[in-house]
């Protein structure tokens, strides 16, 4: 190891190996700028929504099912009573309900329908239907990740666009709004 | 208090250490006296600033301020006392702050204990680590204040992330971050000497001590981390070779490796080039860690919220320090190295060897938790490799280290000994075997328990013949000097180590079971006997908890409660409920209610286990040890130039430490 340092050349292998490194790091930030390090992509997108059959959460004796919604675009908006960042997107779909164009379906994951209800009552409800899904195995089949998740889901069931996380006026600037305005093109075409 | 004026003390403390690296370093390339005597009165400044800031920041906490969106984000009024001043370092900001706390508090320790080094390498010393506390001090100030205010002021804070909430939070990061930022001492060391081109390595004397007990704090942070783990998460397992576990196990390696090549140029005066580029490498596997950890580029368990301009501004860091180092010594190093060599069955050899496998192995580590990185460069996507990467490449490099160790301390250095290496080594294996032997007759079986016994005792009794050829050989009262002493002690530990990792890893019973109240599970020979769960109440939060009666041969050994905690937050956590012994841990953790009352547990009996911490916990104590050694007392005589030129003559020290 000696030997290496007395030859010019062999001193400067580490700082060469660092600089390699460093030209890594750097392509992993660039990389992290235009892609979020926990996005994971849903193989979802542009695939048909699972099939489901789920409880209204105001009167869990009728079932909402995947047929019933097809027809007009919507959005799936998870959420749950105990979801801290819910309560953090909850004003922003207040603000923006009746903007979207589309109908904004809540769909109550893991969560007590009293709790739920309770909530929404307490915060006010965004939501122009909200299904539950108690146990969370129809959300397994959608792939959800983590509450608060937002679905775009076109007029033929199929999942256009999804954000995980609380949907921000950004959010919905830059990328839900265009989709949707993509999606009303498609269907006056 | 007012949490502005921990912002100003930040401030300040930026100012003073530029001043405490820039000053000192002029003074010392210029010999300056009255320059070079400003470096201890602004490394104590600084210290009192950052301590001030640190201190203002706990008081916010413990006044529930929540106007301070920190304190905000990772305190409730609920959360009990001592995880509300824990949680000062809970999250991104406050545990940078409580780094230059440490940081300060080691530069702090060199003032006091260092006094009595030459007064232009103390200055340089004290000068680098002034540099490597203002960048972490303007990347807080710049990019992630602690003290940031919010308006409107919350009611009450988010609570501290549950896994948080834990003792382990208390213990783990402060030791941790003393390994870690303990290892800038060494490089401040080795900085020191290249800038002044010292051309005896007797600065690598002076660094050893310090950088035996980063390596004893680094040790006692991982093995409270592991330990964290093990009865945190939930599934008992001890070591996930996870992105930050790695990133704080790197350091470790290198700094095992930089404690064996820093005897050596120590002692014999060899492998100079090598104990610098180590140091360089032990400070920067300290910094590569935190950067990976909160530039976002990698995802764990431990990452950080994450805004890219902190990654920017690490990497920016980490170039400049690292890059800056390392062309230090490309320029620098002619000047400092050479040294004696050393024949091929001496000390030395056997020393390199470990110094080498425990390089690779970090490079190995380092690879495997840069490769999702190499997925997304490729465009491949996001990969991780796993334990099935780590493990067994781990187990193959180690295994040449675990072979060689025993016989490292009963070599000698420089000359080629083999009669010595040959009485060795039949002992060692006899003993080795006989462990083997007697293990199989108590019931071990299968060939990884025996290895196991066998490696284990491999390693011990190296330390063992070892402490006997002493007694031997050596004078009354100077058979065991502290230096001796600490190497034992790491060394059993080892032994202890790889006992619990290889016994742990073999024998638990490991079961995922459905079950209803009043039935029973069979786990070893432990009969586990569910009796329900209950509801009860914690400070800030709500809690089911099971109760689960365990016998043996129809005995009572103890009644468990593990629990389902769900904190005021809405986050769930599992509590497990953990029998711990010597020879063996039982352990029970609460999964879900599956319906009809029954519920999921996981129940494991798992022996040995306590021997990985205990192993860790010697290795620790051996790192401490080597402090005490006369051997590092600073002598009056190296302030004058004189005399820390004169080489120390080869024979007294012989007829002084005998072998050592």
């Amino acid at each position: 190891m000696n030997e290496v340092a007395r030859k010019p050349i062999g001193r400067f292998v580490p700082l060469l190996v660092f600089a390699a490194l460093v030209v890594f790091f750097v392509i992993g930030l660039l990389w992290n700028q235009s892609h979020d390090a926990r996005f994971v992509p849903s193989p979802l997108i542009d695939k048909p929504a699972p099939e489901f059959r789920l409880p209204r959460l105001e009167n869990p004796t009728q079932f909402v099912t995947k047929a019933d919604l097809l027809g007009k675009p919507y959005l799936l908006n998870v959420f749950a009573s105990w979801c801290f960042a819910c309560g953090d997107e909850h004003p922003v779909l207040m603000a923006y309900r009746d903007k979207f164009g589309v109908s904004l379906i809540g769909y109550d994951y893991k969560d007590a329908p009293q709790d739920a209800r309770a909530w929404l009552d307490r915060h006010g409800n965004p939501y122009h239907e909200v299904i539950a899904d108690q146990s969370g195995e129809t959300a397994i089949n959608f792939g959800v990740y983590g509450a608060p998740e937002t679905y775009l889901i076109d007029a033929k069931g199929i999942i256009r666009y999804k954000h995980i996380g609380p949907l921000t006026p950004d959010v919905i600037a830059k990328e839900l709004e265009p989709k949707i305005r993509a999606l009303a093109q498609e269907g006056s075409t | 208090m007012n949490p502005e004026l921990g912002q100003v003390a930040l401030i300040l403390a930026l100012v003073l250490s530029a001043l405490q690296c820039a000053l000192p370093i002029v003074g010392a390339w210029r010999g300056s006296k009255p320059l070079m005597a400003t470096a201890p009165t602004l490394a104590i400044g600084q210290a009192v600033f950052v301590a001030l800031a640190f201190g203002i920041l706990m008081w916010s906490f413990w006044i529930n301020d929540f106007s301070v969106a920190y304190v905000a984000q990772n305190s409730n009024l609920s959360l009990p006392w001592f995880y509300k001043l824990s949680a000062v370092w809970g999250a991104h900001e406050g545990s940078l702050l409580l780094w230059m706390l440490i940081l300060n508090g080691w530069t702090v320790a060199l003032v006091i204990f260092g006094g009595k080094l030459p007064e232009a390498f103390f200055s340089r010393v004290i000068g680098v680590l002034g540099f490597v506390a203002f960048g972490f001090l303007l990347y807080m100030i710049s990019t992630s204040n602690p003290f940031l205010r919010q308006f409107p002021v919350p009611a009450n804070g988010a609570d501290l992330n549950p896994v948080l909430q834990d003792p382990g939070l208390v213990f783990h990061p402060p030791t941790l971050y003393m390994g870690y930022v303990g290892f800038s001492v060494a490089f401040a060391f080795a900085i020191a000497s290249l800038l002044g081109g010292e051309l005896k390595s007797t600065w690598v004397r002076w660094a050893r001590p310090w950088t035996n007990v980063a390596w004893g704090f680094l040790t006692l942070g991982i093995v409270a981390g592991s330990a964290w783990a093990y009865y945190e998460l939930g599934w008992g397992g001890w070591w996930f070779w996870d992105p930050v576990e790695n990133a704080s196990f790197m350091p470790w390696l290198i700094g095992a490796a930089l404690i064996h090549a820093q005897a050596i140029t120590d002692k014999r005066d060899g492998l100079r080039a090598w104990t610098l580029l180590l140091s360089i490498f032990g400070f920067a596997f300290s910094l590569l860690g935190t950067f990976l950890v909160r530039s976002g580029l990698l995802t764990s368990v431990h990452s950080f919220a994450f805004a890219p301009a902190r990654g920017v501004f690490i990497l920016v860091y980490l170039a400049v320090v690292v890059g800056g180092s390392l062309l230090l010594y490309a320029l620098r190093a002619p000047k400092v190295t050479g040294g004696k060599s050393f024949a091929l069955a001496s000390r030395e050899t056997l020393m390199v060897i470990g110094n080498l496998m425990l390089t690779v192995a970090c490079a190995m580590v380092l690879l495997g938790t840069l490769y999702p990185l190499v997925g997304e460069a490729l465009n491949i996507g996001r990969i991780s490799v796993g334990p099935p990467y780590f493990g067994p490449l781990f187990l193959i490099l180690m295994t040449p280290l675990v072979l060689a160790l025993p016989f490292g301390p009963l070599s000698r250095w420089g000359k080629a000994d083999l009669t010595v290496w040959r009485k060795a080594l039949i002992r060692i294996v006899a003993l080795a075997v006989a462990a083997g032997i007697i293990g199989f007759i108590v019931g071990a079986r299968g060939w990884y328990q025996l290895l196991g016994i066998t490696a284990s005792v491999w390693v011990m009794a190296g330390v063992v013949l070892f402490a006997i050829k002493r007694w031997r050989e050596a004078p009354r009262g100077k058979r065991y000097p502290f230096e001796m002493l600490g190497m034992m002690l790491a060394h059993f530990g080892i032994g202890v180590f790889i006992a619990g990792a290889i016994l742990t890893t073999s024998m638990s019973v490991e079961q995922d079971v459905s079950m209803k109240p009043g039935t029973n599970v069979d786990v070893g020979a432990y009969d586990f006997h569910f009796n329900g769960v209950t509801e009860t109440e914690g400070p800030n939060y709500r809690a089911q908890q099971g109760t689960v009666v365990i016998t043996r041969n129809g005995k009572h050994v103890v009644t468990l409660h593990p629990q389902k905690r769900t904190y005021s937050g809405g986050q769930v956590q599992t509590e497990a409920a953990i029998e711990a012994g010597v020879f063996r841990d039982l352990y029970v953790s609460l999964g879900d209610p599956i319906g009809g009352g029954a519920w999921s547990l996981r129940v494991y009996d798992k022996p040995f286990v306590r021997w990985i911490w205990g192993g860790g916990v010697l290795m620790m104590l051996g790192g401490f040890a080597v402090v005490l050694d006369k051997r590092f007392r600073l002598r009056r005589a190296v302030e004058s130039e004189t005399v820390r030129a004169t080489p120390e003559p080869e024979a007294p020290r012989k007829l002084a430490e005998g072998e050592a």
